[in-house]
């Protein structure tokens, strides 16, 4: 095991990575918990709106308490504030806007994503069924689809199967996985690895994951 | 038309009997009707079945009608914030129809704009999937799903006039305008009762037909997670 990471700087590591996803000029829904730091480090110099499924384009900074408005919040149900040039609208249009692929990206969490970019991350059988929320739709709807995660679950094991477990959120949805260890694209050919974080080296990368992958002929190395 | 102005919430919700399907806007605890959902738990009405996005938490919102045993059943997209609902569940008590949220947004909306079901992508290839008509459009495959309807509809808004007319304030709106449109009958809670033509025709978000009654309430708005600027 090449490095043991603090949880905390993991996050932040996943986060900053899949920060580099979004362009100038993107639509981007960020889902609820890991992706929503993402928006903490957008560098300054894109112009990015981010949307909030229950009807925000345009989410902006977290609210000082004196500005603080209870009718305010992301998909999250966090308190937030609206960006210059934001717009409010139902969740109907707001979903119409997902799944007539008007959004560049969704950057998700996931609890398992297999060789054909099925994703599963709603429903633990025998667990409390909480509810699919807003990612069965996200999932069909914006053009690219990140998924962040941990690159193996808390008993050590890969994230990344060959077949998911898990009762699915979308079947062949994902386009990219982003990990605290590597990144890696899902294609028509099967999973391709073409970054390995510092500290890694490729075959400790391909040890630690179920599924089978390929090496991208320019694969980067300690890229993040 | 001149609507229904409510003298009190108990009249308001009077008409809500047992075994009523009733809509209910809101998401988490933003926009719901507070004071008409206090009015029902008051009512004591029960064998309900419920559609709305989220189900409250444990002591507030429609979390109150759920600890009270008005439910039978519950049709939402995300039910995570309460644990009494759980307890109902797994005691069988409660039956829980599960939807995604955009479908479920436009199963509302559709059931209000006399659509009687529509194909989505979302769910394919999954459990809801089981067991369901999928259709393929362009080699793409798509789940039916069937519009929603209610015998009532109860929504928050935070302007209304005696025409029905509707605004809302910002992520308020939410869940609301369709569950407006989707009721037999519609009783809006608003912030503010303003005089006819004090809204301006352009910005009226849910029209006034879509409206029966209304009546105005002082709401608590309860923040589910407050988060702040570091």
């Amino acid at each position: 095991m090449a490095v043991q990471l603090d949880k905390a700087i993991v996050r932040e590591k996943i986060a900053r990575r899949a920060e580099q996803e979004i362009e100038s000029g993107f639509y981007v829904n960020l889902g609820i918990g890991m992706p929503t730091m993402v928006a903490n480090y957008i560098q300054e110099d894109k112009e990015v709106v981010l949307q909030s499924e229950n009807g925000l384009l345009g989410i902006g900074r977290s609210p000082y308490e004196d500005e603080v408005d209870p009718d305010l919040i992301n998909a999250g149900k966090e308190t937030v504030t609206a960006s210059v040039g934001a717009s409010y609208c139902s969740s109907a249009e707001s979903f119409a806007m997902i799944r007539g692929q008007h959004i560049d990206l969704a950057i998700l969490g996931g609890m398992e994503v297999n060789e054909k970019g099925d994703l599963a991350n709603w429903m633990i059988p025998g667990k409390m069924i909480k509810g699919m929320g807003g990612a069965m739709d996200i999932v069909h709807g914006a053009r690219k689809i990140v998924i962040i995660m941990d690159h193996v679950n808390k008993h050590g094991e890969s994230k990344i199967l060959k077949q998911c477990q898990l009762p699915l959120t979308g079947k062949g949805v994902v386009d990219r996985i982003i990990t605290e260890r590597a990144v890696i694209d899902v294609t028509e050919e099967g999973l391709e690895l073409v970054e390995v974080d510092e500290g890694w080296t490729v075959q400790e990368i391909k040890d630690s994951t179920e599924a089978d992958l390929k090496v991208h002929p320019n694969l980067l190395e300690a890229s993040f | 038309m001149m609507k229904t102005i409510h003298p009190s919430f108990e009249q308001a919700v009077n008409e809500i009997k047992d075994y009523s399907t009733i809509m209910v806007g809101g998401f988490g605890l933003v926009g719901i009707p507070e004071n008409l959902i206090l009015a029902l738990v008051k009512s004591k009405v029960k064998h309900l079945t419920v559609i709305s996005n989220n189900c409250g938490v444990d002591d507030w919102g429609l979390g109150l009608l759920l600890k009270n045993k008005q439910i039978d059943k519950m049709i939402g997209s995300y039910v995570g914030e309460n644990k009494e609902f759980e307890r109902q569940v797994l005691a069988g008590e409660l039956e829980v129809e599960l939807t995604p949220q955009g479908t479920l947004a436009e199963r509302i909306r559709a059931g209000g704009a006399g659509i009687p079901a529509f194909y989505t992508p979302a769910g394919v290839g999954t459990p809801l999937a089981e067991g369901e008509e999928v259709r393929t459009f362009d080699g793409q495959e798509y789940l039916l799903q069937k519009g929603l309807q209610a015998d009532f509809s109860l929504v928050r808004a935070a302007k209304g006039d005696r025409y029905g007319n509707l605004v809302y304030n910002k992520t308020a709106r939410n869940f609301n305008p369709m569950i407006a449109a989707a009721g037999k009958v519609t009783i809006a809670e608003v912030e503010e009762l303003v005089e006819p033509g004090e809204l301006d025709p352009d910005h009226i978000h849910t029209p006034g037909i879509y409206v029966q009654g209304l009546i105005e309430g002082s709401q608590e708005k309860r923040i589910e997670r407050l988060t702040l600027r570091q």
